[in-house]
């Protein structure tokens, strides 16, 4: 049996068979293997996947275990998505020099970067990936810091996220740089298929997934990771986070097609005021002190801009 | 190889050694095949343990379920046992007690609940909370 799984509710989904087992090392509460299992499971076909660096790849990998119950590849920092390219193009290869039969069913090629290895390190190698147009999945686990190495900024950091090489102090109020906005980046490459979800709302994501696996060419998914760990909020808020980063409009969750036909695919009924995601998340403690409080307020302009400038997009279609 | 790969010093390891998922050919679905009936390998990690992680344990309690999946879809850790559409219970094995099954249960009162791991399940349950009458959020 191939292709995607058949989910009309979760009730269907829950009879998938896992093919990501427990006893990861990922830290209580981790959104990354959430995220991984609801990919994992909405598909049918044998995977090959890869991981960066990060901390999906060494939690689920501590030697003499493995978390994988389908083929992985441990590789580099940078080079996730170019291993996965290249298994691609040899399966290519193989099968059209016989060496692998038409009776075996083509894998799905996917691979999961963390926000560092997307954003900065492994830029170049996926932008080669994209430019080349291999039929493959990058998955992005955008938890917005450099979790596996104690929490360094990287350039998915929003401004005013208090981390360990931008820290918070009498004299400065963390992070600078606002977020790169890597998805029409990705969408300026010519992808078929670039869309960003949420592991909270999980039908919305299968949706997309299901998409991106059916679509030819490379495909990014931009996946919200919220991060127990550096953005400090307690285990077991990880949904309750999830939920208030996608209702605040902060991670609004949209698809581009083919590089111009932009989708907004959630709509929350009731917006929440961003002050409530950055409260939820101790890392932004400062900002609500009375100096920093005019940042509070340009976050909010900001991410309404956005809103406005992806609702007028999706209106022109452009 | 008669040794065991978790009784090897790291001189006889195998350098860039891969770790098989399952023993001798897999010749089954994966996706088809729910992981009990299948060969696992002691290199995969449902063989390991990280319930000692946990200071509470989520206790379920089946008689307010309602088998929506919210904590079968939700749980980080692949712990929520789902069979035939119905929650089975925990996987206490892989279970690190993160709270998240509890937080996204919808029931009144809640089916699954956090105690303190030392406290015996039996107990747990004779001290369910009865149906609150206050509204959610």
């Amino acid at each position: 049996m191939s292709g995607n799984k058949v989910i009309k509710n979760l009730k269907s989904f829950s009879t998938a068979a896992e093919r990501f087992e427990g006893s990861h090392v990922l830290c209580p509460g981790c959104a990354h293997s959430i995220i991984v299992r609801e990919i994992l499971n909405a598909t049918n076909d044998n995977l090959v996947v890869s991981a960066s660096t990060g901390c999906l790849e060494v939690c689920t990998a501590i030697y003499p275990h493995t978390s994988w119950d389908c083929s992985w590849i441990h590789i580099g920092f940078e080079n996730s998505s170019t291993a996965v390219a290249g298994a691609e193009a040899m399966n290519k290869a193989l099968r059209k020099k016989g060496r692998i039969g038409a009776d075996v069913p083509e894998p799905k090629f996917v691979a999961f970067g963390g926000d560092g290895a997307t954003y900065d390190i492994g830029f170049q190698w996926l932008s080669g990936c994209f430019e080349r147009g291999h039929d493959m999945m990058y998955v992005c686990l955008d938890n917005e810091v450099y979790a596996n190495t104690g929490g360094q900024r990287s350039s998915a950091t929003p401004i005013g996220a208090s981390a360990t090489t931008s820290p918070a102090g009498s004299t400065s109020y963390g992070e600078k740089q606002n977020k790169k906005d890597i998805i029409q980046i990705m969408a300026a490459h010519g992808s078929p298929y670039v869309a960003q979800v949420a592991p909270n709302k999980w039908k919305d994501m299968i949706k997309k997934i299901h998409r991106g696996f059916d679509t030819k060419g490379p495909v990014y998914i931009n996946a919200m990771s919220a991060c127990t760990t550096e953005w400090k909020f307690a285990p077991h808020e990880t949904i309750e986070v999830s939920d208030l980063a996608t209702d605040s409009l902060v991670f609004p969750l949209y698809e581009i097609i083919d590089g111009t036909e932009l989708n907004i695919t959630y709509r929350p009924k009731n917006i929440v005021p961003v002050r409530d995601y950055l409260g939820a998340q101790p890392r932004f403690k400062h900002l609500f002190k009375p100096e920093y409080e005019y940042l509070i307020k340009e976050w909010q302009e900001r991410v309404d801009a956005y809103w406005e400038y992806l609702q007028r997009r999706e209106e022109a279609r452009v | 190889m008669s040794k065991s790969i978790k009784d090897m010093g790291w001189d006889e390891l195998v350098q860039g050694a891969a770790l098989f998922s399952f023993e001798g050919d897999v010749d089954y679905e994966m996706s088809q095949v729910q992981p009990e009936d299948r060969n696992y390998a002691e290199t995969n990690s449902r063989n390991a343990y990280v319930g000692d992680w946990r200071v509470e344990k989520p206790v379920f309690n089946k008689d307010f379920c309602i088998d929506c999946q919210f904590c079968w879809i939700f749980c980080p850790d692949t712990s929520i046992i789902a069979r035939d559409k119905k929650m089975i219970g925990v996987d206490m094995d892989h279970c690190k007690g993160c709270g998240i099954c509890v937080e996204v249960c919808p029931t009144n009162p809640k089916s699954l609940l956090m105690f303190n791991e030392n406290t015996d399940n039996e107990e747990a349950l004779t001290q369910w909370p009865e149906k609150s009458e206050e509204k959610g959020e």
